[in-house]
């Protein structure tokens, strides 16, 4: 089960509370965390990731394990306890904007 | 649901608002922030169904949703985001001049068709023209005016290059115009199959020919409902009128006192009594002297009367943005216009006089007005 903390306007949006909880079939990588969200809150589908490009959106982050995988590959495998469910993979909005 | 009164539909950079009255338009309710935080640039209603709503949501982080409501705003459910240009989307002149791909960025204006509840226009910023006939759940670009042998010599405005208005004739729901800044105005005949400028006598000093065929940053466009060939224009600088649906064009800016400004709107009653706000100019976003006034021509435009009454005339220096202006068709006509301050000021009687509504909400990007019966 994989753990997803997600920045507030995306929960309201998604109409979640919390952590959000997802069954990834390996390899968990970013690309294959963010399908399965979009796959369960189809809502979400280009509030994170560019529906032309798909690209990670320039004022989203990716953190886990006190690590920024922003600039990594979206193929590359997620930590092990990211994997695990025992830290979340955290999409965080930028500290931008006013 | 929709029962008789007015609702006034606004859009704001930290979210959208309700204000409903009574036909008396006395005393308002103020209902949101829906979506807050969110920038909002426009909310809108079906002419065929004034329950059904459509709303712009966007922000810097996320980028662009649509909302829509089936219940006249009280509920709301996010429909489709998926703006994909058709096909091959080439390149249009940057703020430099150099080629620069198109790249959506976030939808200006929504346009419901005035008889069919479920078709829906979207004009978007890298400027195109998308069409929903879902009630906004699948979008499909209208491809042929992105396409016209102009695209790729379009530029930006200082707000981004956006389709900021559309236009539909009533009469003929295949007749249309479209306004990009900066590109200019744009008709179909054919629902959008084929679009040709139609810019011919407009003149801007800023552009290499001041008279080009395109390149002119149009602000906005209004139309009384009655009278499809009959335009009027708000510029970048000079108000504009044309008698034969954007054949010529001829300027009506007569004695305002400056030509420059963002809305215009015509009234619901009078098709030759025309509503501006001047704005002091292009670096001067507020208007001349501290004072907030809008301008009303009886004549269909260059004699100008100054409405004061009620507005502030000392110390004011907000901006009226070109889709933050609107009128409802009560008799007498209310006219409605929003500021960067966060008023919404109306008028119960045609323009002579005004109150706020509300003072304080975020910048108002946008006013839409609904006649409920």
């Amino acid at each position: 089960m994989i753990r997803i903390v997600l920045p507030a306007h995306l929960r309201t949006l998604a109409a979640l509370t919390g952590e959000v909880e997802l069954d990834v079939a390996p390899p968990v990588t970013p690309s294959s965390v963010l399908d399965a969200l979009e796959a369960t809150h189809p809502v979400l589908r280009g509030t994170i990731r560019d529906r032309t490009t798909g690209r990670r959106r320039p004022f989203v982050r990716f953190f886990a394990e006190g690590e920024d995988l922003s600039h990594g590959p979206m193929d590359a495998a997620l930590p092990d306890a990211v994997a695990a469910g025992t830290e979340p993979f955290c999409i965080i909005g930028a500290m931008a904007g006013g | 649901m929709a029962s008789g009164g007015i609702r006034v539909l606004v859009g704001t950079r930290k979210g959208a608002f309700i204000l409903t009255s009574d036909e008396a338009r006395g005393r308002w309710d103020v209902a949101g922030p829906w979506f807050g935080g969110w920038e909002i640039y426009h909310v809108t209603g079906s002419p065929v169904n004034p329950d059904r709503l459509y709303a712009s949501q966007s922000t810097g982080w996320f980028g662009q949703l649509i909302q829509r409501s089936d219940d006249g705003g009280g509920t709301w459910s996010p429909v489709g985001n998926d703006f994909s240009y058709d096909g091959e989307t080439g390149t249009h002149q940057w703020y430099d001049g150099t080629p620069h791909p198109w790249e959506f960025a976030r939808v200006w204006h929504l346009e419901p068709s005035p008889s069919d509840p479920e078709t829906v226009f979207a004009g978007v910023e890298d400027a195109a023209l998308f069409v929903s006939r879902d009630g906004g759940q699948g979008w499909s670009e209208l491809p042929a005016l992105r396409n016209h042998e102009s695209g790729p010599s379009w530029q930006p405005g200082a707000g981004g290059m956006c389709l900021h208005t559309v236009m539909i004739d009533p009469t003929n729901v295949d007749r249309m115009f479209a306004a990009i800044s900066a590109a200019g105005v744009f008709r179909t005949g054919d629902g959008g199959s084929t679009w040709e400028p139609a810019n011919r006598g407009l003149h801007s000093e800023g552009i290499p020919d001041p008279n080009a065929e395109v390149g002119h940053c149009v602000h906005r466009l209004a139309m009384h409902p009655t009278r499809p060939d009959v335009l009027f224009m708000q510029k970048h600088w000079d108000v504009m009128r044309s008698d034969d649906g954007g054949d010529s064009w001829r300027e009506i800016s007569g004695d305002l006192p400056t030509d420059f400004g963002f809305a215009i709107e015509v009234h619901s009653h009078e098709p030759e009594t025309v509503f501006v706000v001047p704005i002091t100019s292009d670096s001067q976003h507020y208007p001349p002297d501290g004072k907030l006034r809008v301008y009303r021509s009886r004549s269909g435009g260059n004699e100008w009367e100054p409405l004061t009454r009620g507005l502030p005339q000392a110390n004011c220096y907000v901006n009226v943005l070109r889709d933050a202006m609107a009128v409802d068709v009560m008799d007498p006509c209310g006219v409605y216009f929003g500021t960067t301050g966060g008023q919404v000021y109306a008028s119960a009687d045609g323009g002579d006089s005004w109150d706020a509504i509300v003072r304080d909400l975020p910048a108002v990007l946008s006013i839409e007005v609904q006649t409920l019966t």
